[in-house]
């Protein structure tokens, strides 16, 4: 029996102008949850892309069970028995679970499908995971995210791997799914899986792993039991250096209700919902996944016609019918979605930077090139964008840089109202903090700012005022001073639960 | 659950009752010449061709992709059939037909590998540079001239595309039955066989992955390129098959013809539920899309419209057909939100 189920040893890979890999080993024990950590661009993805054969490394070698393998190709790496569950996942939502559940591997009677079988293995793979429910015959894309993620999971489960890497898994997930999906990953340790399991989350490497690795630069820092981690220690290893204070929340001084709204509702999506915001303040609007924030959000923006309801900005009642209207009242929105809603991943940094405003770039027809590049210029200056120049295309910067260029693109409207979905999602420790110092500033300059976030220590250490949904309705509104602004609460109203007054 | 099945039956069926509907309106217009048998014959021998060919354009769009190469490739095909016949005598219709599908396949694979190897952006690109070289190919080797096939002893190679079987006379020798088209019976084994190959085969569900997440199927190890570049030969030899079905519908070879071949091919497919953004479409949509785009034709030819204003009308059928198709994809967007709640 050899010590590991899969073993990388002294891998390199470089990709022009990068060295993604240097000279990084990692060995996973059979039935071991194994954590990975490391800041973007550290190389993790790059790894996971190389055991899976997505990615051929210049040196070093990867061994299964003790055994020298060569992947050209994900087909060997699965045939190896290593399956993975990628943070974007990878489900055609217009086929049928079924097909999703065996993509990419035939199961044939004769020369066509075995459909039969296939029905049989998925509903089996989905049933070992706690979901006998799902109809295989279903469209994926007909699922939420929680369960669409079921189905890739499942996908592994029925390859029978050996190794399965979950690369992020919880960041699009609800509270209550993730219980879920710990739940399904302990029942997968306990069936012998090796579960490879890369997150930004410390609480669940320190609820989930046994074993933890860290990455930085591309190479190998350290890997150790995680009992003999902690917190600080896993970030001195990640970022090289200490963090002093994970969420460095500055005050900004309370001003006006900037945004209101009463009474939103939208069909079968939002209730009743009202809330207040003012200027010089961070509103966190917490809740679980599906409760209506990021809704909520959309509605206010214009992105989602409301059926009845009223907004108010700066104490006027305004009609916001698309997103120009609230771009017009110095609204900003930083979609959850970045990639899918909030860049041009094809273009530059400096036309991305000036998307939500053309016209106030430019003279006349034209735009005016010298004040992009003076703008441009001082947007990467000040909000730390990592890039070689304008010039770069934003979809080869990593996700943090990406989210500050996001936000570079809304200061370039000198809006007032900053609504955040979800800013921190998918980004790495160093990166985050940049983003809340960028919510201090806003906060200090009286703007007034919202931020929807699932993570309940950014809300509580980031909100001047916290509003909970759930199912589309507001639940609770929480000021700083309340008793009630704690996470046992917070949660509480979140599940339904009433809070005294 | 009933309820649900039963709207799901129905949305499916709603091209079919567009069609339904398309030939009562021409019924009540028509009621003397349109519901004949004769001349359902005629609507189902005219469909053929376009038949052929949106199958292939099919599979392009269930990949993202487009084949506007086909009405050319066809034509090529025809012309390369005629140029054997007139010039070098041959009248074996296996050698004729093997001669025909080979080139028109030929000239697909080339626009898979132009996509595929060379990496051309989009197969809008290879597609639309391959329609004009085969288009001036087919010139070139007729010289500009049509080929009559009539009384060159390729009487079985016209057969394909111009008979009828199962034709009934009565006692007295007039026919009562005309027969159902050969070229129609050919559509519909073809198009069983696609029925199997998208539904059934790995290489057809392949094809769907391809189109509805690219990066999902190149992750999961499926060989895209390889799968593109038979797509495109796929959509080549269904192009061919309407070449060689062409020479007895037509009874000749002409380099001009075939201009509206892509459009209506693409009609065909849309019409029937395909969609331009990939991972959708089914075989069957497309023979009712196809029947709809011959049965608009015949019918308004049979109601004494001129040929200029038929193209306004099946512009127009084809923007509708979208439209509908985009309203009913945000009606279904709101009913799964709704039925989340």
């Amino acid at each position: 029996m050899n010590e590991y189920v899969v073993e990388l040893k002294n891998v390199t890979k470089r990709f022009p102008g990068v060295v993604a890999l240097k000279n990084m080993s990692i060995g996973i024990r059979p039935g071991e949850i194994h954590g990975l950590i490391g800041e973007n661009g550290a190389g993790k993805s790059t790894l996971i892309k190389v055991l899976t054969g997505v990615h051929n490394p210049e040196e070093g070698e990867i061994f299964v069970d003790g055994e020298k393998k060569v992947f050209r190709n994900p087909v060997q790496s699965r045939e190896a028995g290593i399956a993975c569950v990628y943070q974007e996942l990878n489900i055609v939502k217009q086929l049928p679970v079924v097909d999703n559940v065996f993509m990419g591997r035939a199961v044939k009677k004769g020369l066509l499908l075995d459909y039969p079988r296939m029905y049989k293995e998925a509903h089996e793979a989905l049933a070992t995971l706690g979901h006998p429910e799902i109809d295989v015959k279903m469209e994926a894309g007909k699922l939420g995210t929680g369960l669409q993620q079921m189905v890739e999971i499942a996908k592994a489960v029925s390859l029978e791997a050996k190794l399965i890497i979950m690369d992020e898994p919880t960041s699009s997930l609800g509270k209550e799914e993730i219980v879920q999906l710990m739940e399904v990953v302990r029942g997968l340790k306990a069936k012998g899986v090796a579960i490879l399991f890369v997150s930004h989350k410390l609480e669940e490497l320190f609820e989930l792993c046994d074993r933890v690795t860290v990455m930085r630069d591309g190479e190998h820092i350290v890997t150790e039991d995680i009992e003999n981690m902690t917190e600080d220690s896993l970030i001195n290893a990640m970022v090289g250096r200490t963090l002093d204070n994970l969420y460095p929340k500055e005050f900004g001084e309370k001003g006006e209700v900037w945004l209101e709204a009463r009474n939103i509702n939208e069909a079968g999506v939002l209730h009743d919902v009202s809330f207040k915001c003012h200027a010089g303040q961070v509103t966190g609007f917490a809740g679980l996944v599906g409760a209506g924030r990021t809704e909520a959000m959309r509605a206010i923006f214009g992105a989602d016609k409301i059926d009845s309801g009223e907004v108010y900005v700066k104490g006027e009642k305004v009609t916001i019918k698309k997103p120009q209207d609230a771009i017009k009242r110095k609204i900003a929105f930083l979609t959850e979605d970045r990639k899918g809603q909030g860049l041009v991943l094809s273009l530059d940094v400096r036309t991305n930077l000036i998307l939500a405003n053309m016209k106030g770039f430019s003279n006349g027809p034209f735009l005016d090139k010298k004040r992009i590049q003076e703008t441009g210029e001082e947007n990467v200056r000040a909000l730390k964008i990592k890039t070689p120049s304008l010039d770069e295309v934003v979809g080869q910067l990593s996700g943090g840089n990406q989210q500050k260029v996001v936000i570079g693109k809304w200061v370039n409207i000198d809006a007032d109202i900053f609504i955040f979905d979800e800013p921190t999602r998918g980004i790495d420790v160093g990166a985050k903090i940049e983003v809340y110092r960028v919510m201090n500033d806003l906060v200090k300059a009286g703007k007034c700012v919202i931020m929807v976030s699932s993570e309940l220590p950014e809300i509580l250490a980031m909100s001047d005022h916290v509003v909970v949904m759930r199912g589309g309705r507001v639940m609770a509104d929480i000021e700083r001073d309340s008793k009630h602004f704690n996470s046992e609460d917070i949660m509480k109203a979140a599940w339904g639960g009433e809070l005294d007054e | 659950m009933n309820m649900k099945k039963a709207k799901e039956l129905l949305q499916k069926l709603g091209t079919l009752m567009a069609l339904v509907i398309l030939a009562a309106i021409f019924c009540i217009l028509r009621p003397d010449k349109f519901p004949t048998v004769g001349n359902i014959m005629i609507i189902l021998k005219q469909a053929s061709i376009n038949c052929l060919i949106a199958s292939g354009m099919l599979c392009c769009l269930i990949t993202a992709g487009i084949d506007l190469s086909v009405g050319s490739n066809c034509v090529m095909c025809t012309c390369l059939i005629g140029v054997l016949v007139q010039k070098f005598g041959i009248t074996n219709p296996v050698v004729l037909i093997l001669a025909g599908l080979a080139a028109s396949t030929c000239a697909g694979i080339v626009n898979g590998l132009l996509l595929t190897r060379l990496d051309l952006p989009h197969p809008f690109v290879s597609t639309m540079g391959m329609k004009n070289v085969l288009w001036g190919l087919a010139l070139v080797i007729t010289g500009s001239t049509t080929i009559g096939f009539t009384g060159k002893g390729v009487d079985s190679l016209m057969w394909i595309g111009g008979s009828s079987i199962l034709k009934i006379r009565n006692a007295e020798g007039a026919v009562t039955f005309p027969g159902i088209p050969f070229s129609f019976i050919l559509v519909i084994v073809v198009f069983c066989i696609f029925h199997v190959f998208l539904t059934k085969s790995a290489l057809g569900r392949q094809i769907y992955c391809c189109g509805g997440n690219a990066e999902a199927a190149r992750l999961s190890g499926i060989p895209s390129k390889n799968v593109l570049t038979f797509v495109y030969a796929l959509s080549g030899f269904m192009a061919g098959m309407a070449g060689v079905v062409s020479v007895g519908r037509l009874a000749s070879a002409n380099g001009n013809a075939g201009q509206t071949y892509d459009n209506d091919a693409i009609a065909a497919c849309i019409v029937g539920g395909a969609s331009f953004t990939g991972g959708k479409g089914t075989i069957w949509g497309t023979l009712i899309g196809a029947m709809i785009m011959a049965v608009i034709r015949n019918g308004l030819n049979l109601i004494g419209v001129s040929n200029d204003v038929q193209y306004i009308v099946i512009g127009a059928v084809i923007i509708l057909a979208v439209t509908i198709d985009v309203v009913r994809n945000k009606m279904e967007a709101k009913a799964r939100k709704m039925a989340a709640q």
